[in-house]
């Protein structure tokens, strides 16, 4: 095996994709706009890239530009074209896996890469999905990334995104996802590492007693820029919309954006967005909007922004560590969101950021 | 063990503490008293090293070394420990495992989860720092850190308030252990803020002292003292030091 290849192997793993059939479920991986490995290893699960997808289900068209906009802005309009590739996943109805489906695009020599994914959980099916972008460190380029996701009646969906770009790679992924009654749809989104820009704006919309989870933990690092936000739509009795942030600005430029729209009446919302920032020329900007067009409804949220309390570190140093210690110790914990699912690999990873920081410091 | 030294102390470019001096051998338990704003948090936190609490004269000296200037970890690798009278509440940091930082100073890690056991902490392990723990459990839980670090010489800011009654026994003799209270031949030392006294009904001292204005203004029997400030106030109290000095 040739070394590029093993960098290339340890890149993966450190945004969470494993090729190891006992961790995950199936696998899928894109380097630029071809699909290169595709696998399931469980039964129930499908696993295939977009354009096999269409070629083995005539009703794959119709999932396609349902949930975002094809019209919606320049690079939407750029990823509706030929040669754009992708994943399709998708449970079948009453399917439950437990253990995750990987997904990994990789940007290497393109200067744009297009993808449009369609995630499918049918009827009272349970799927997990870790997907992760990456790019190799020389390559400079935009990725755009078009996801639709469609939780039927009693699913329940966790999808977990890590990101791992360099700093002359532009990521605009656009994303958005139908919750149906009594479905479950857990978003958690992971940005450690520099990049030039990531700009979103995922959308969910909520029905008859669904509930959307959104929750990102984002690092931006000197000379990224992260635009992020998350909005739910509660569009009937019942819907339960969260969406929680944890920021941290090394340097870096993040806007932190979450809206929630309660339309029907008896829905419920909450945003939380917390964050730290750990240098003179960061900026963190936090935009909660809560939009109600319904008197008995319930929308909250809370919003703050600080550093790291000198009474805190003071208070650990107390109990013998160090100040490198307390200040890890608390940064860590900052992060520390109960996100359901979390894989060990992706923990070790965020470990490891945290300890880089933490000696930048 | 520990030796004061003309300390004075500011917080907030305010002078809290004056020309303190103290001598504590080992084996002395010191019961300070005074108002409030009198100084007793301030004494112990520049005893401790916060940073938020200036030493503008004088020095702070223990077991022969000036640590005056060290920074609090290295204090505390020297020995000296204390309970806080609020500590913060740190989100995702666990109980548990500030517990193994403490019990690696004293190599007590065997005994993380029995003393939990006694101070009635093993529900709290898992939770972030004092993030809901009502007031007694916030002082149990600084008392369980203290017994797990073993410190030589240990500092109490109120370990009392907020302890409710059927609580207050297993705080007490928690500190008693800690300040080998129980034996004759005691190798810690300490000083123990209590606003109310009730703590001395559980925990025996050999010293009682007045801080006042920023000054040491009595020294007696820790008993006595506490009579008189019930009796005649903190004023009364330090009239009659007064006198019974001439």
């Amino acid at each position: 095996m040739s070394e590029g290849y093993d960098l290339e192997k340890d890149k993966l793993r450190e945004i969470g994709i494993e090729f190891d059939p006992l961790k995950r479920s199936g696998t899928f991986l894109q380097r630029d706009q071809e699909v290169s490995t595709v696998a399931t290893f469980y039964g129930g699960v499908e696993v295939m890239s977009i354009r096999d997808a269409m070629k083995k289900y005539d009703w794959v068209q119709d999932y396609f530009w349902k949930l975002v906009n094809r019209e919606q802005d320049e690079f939407t309009k750029e990823a509706d074209a030929e040669d754009v590739n992708g994943y399709f996943i998708r449970a079948p109805p009453n399917v439950k896996v437990e253990i995750p489906v990987e997904a990994c695009l990789y940007l290497h020599r393109v200067k744009k890469q297009k993808v449009h994914n369609i995630i499918i959980a049918e009827e009272n099916s349970e799927l997990n999905i870790i997907t992760g972008c990456t790019s190799h460190p020389a390559a400079i380029g935009l990725h755009i990334g078009i996801s639709e996701f469609f939780v039927k009646k009693n699913a329940k969906l966790t999808f977990t995104m890590i990101h791992s770009w360099h700093n002359k790679i532009e990521v605009r992924p656009r994303s958005g996802a139908l919750i149906e009654e009594n479905g479950t749809f857990i978003s958690n989104y992971i940005l450690m590492n520099p990049v030039k820009i990531v700009q979103m704006y995922p959308t969910a919309y909520v029905n008859r007693n669904a509930r959307v989870i959104f929750s990102n933990v984002i690092v931006a690092l000197d000379g990224s820029t992260v635009d992020s936000g998350s909005r739910a739509f509660l569009r009937e009795e019942g819907a339960i919309a969260e969406i929680i942030s944890r920021t941290i600005s090394k340097g870096g430029k993040v806007i932190t954006r979450g809206q929630i729209i309660g339309e029907s009446g008896g829905v419920k919302g909450h945003l939380e967005c917390k964050g730290l920032i750990l240098s003179e020329n960061g900026e963190i900007i936090a935009i909660p909007e809560l939009i109600a067009k319904r008197p008995n409804l319930e929308l909250s949220h809370e919003a703050a922004i600080g550093k790291i309390a000198e009474e805190e570190i003071f208070y650990l140093m107390s109990r013998g560590m160090s100040r490198d210690e307390a200040v890890s110790a608390i940064v860590r914990g900052f992060m520390e969101v109960e996100v359901k699912g979390l894989p060990e690999i992706l923990k070790i990873a965020i470990d490891k950021a945290i300890e880089e920081m933490r000696d930048a410091l | 063990m520990l030796r004061i030294v003309n300390l004075s102390v500011e917080v907030d470019g305010k002078r809290i503490l004056k020309n303190v001096n103290l001598y504590i051998k080992k084996g002395e338990t010191f019961a300070l008293f005074g108002p409030n704003g009198s100084g007793k948090s301030t004494l112990l936190n520049a005893i401790i090293g916060n940073p938020a609490y200036k030493i503008v004269g004088g020095r702070i000296i223990f077991k022969k070394t000036d640590i005056t200037e060290l920074p609090t970890n290295e204090r505390v690798k020297l020995g000296i420990g204390m309970t806080f009278q609020s500590p913060p509440k740190i989100g995702g940091v666990k109980l548990i495992d500030i517990l193994k930082h403490c019990a690696k100073l004293s190599g007590r890690e065997e005994m993380i989860l029995k003393l939990a056991e006694k101070l009635k902490m093993r529900e709290h392990l898992n939770r972030s720092l004092n993030l809901g723990f009502s007031g007694g459990e916030v002082k149990r839980s600084e008392i369980l850190q203290l017994m797990l670090m073993n410190p030589d010489f240990v500092l109490l800011d109120e370990p009392d308030s907020g302890v409710d009654l059927e609580n207050i026994a297993i705080v007490g003799q928690a500190i008693s252990e800690l300040l080998e209270r129980d034996k004759d031949d005691r190798e810690k030392a300490g000083i123990m803020i209590t606003h109310q006294g009730h703590i001395l009904d559980y925990v025996s001292a050999d010293y009682g002292v007045i801080l006042y204005n920023g000054m040491i203004a009595c020294l007696g029997d820790p008993k006595d003292i506490l009579n008189q400030i019930r009796k005649n106030g903190y004023e009364g109290c330090l009239a009659k030091c007064l006198k019974d000095m001439i």
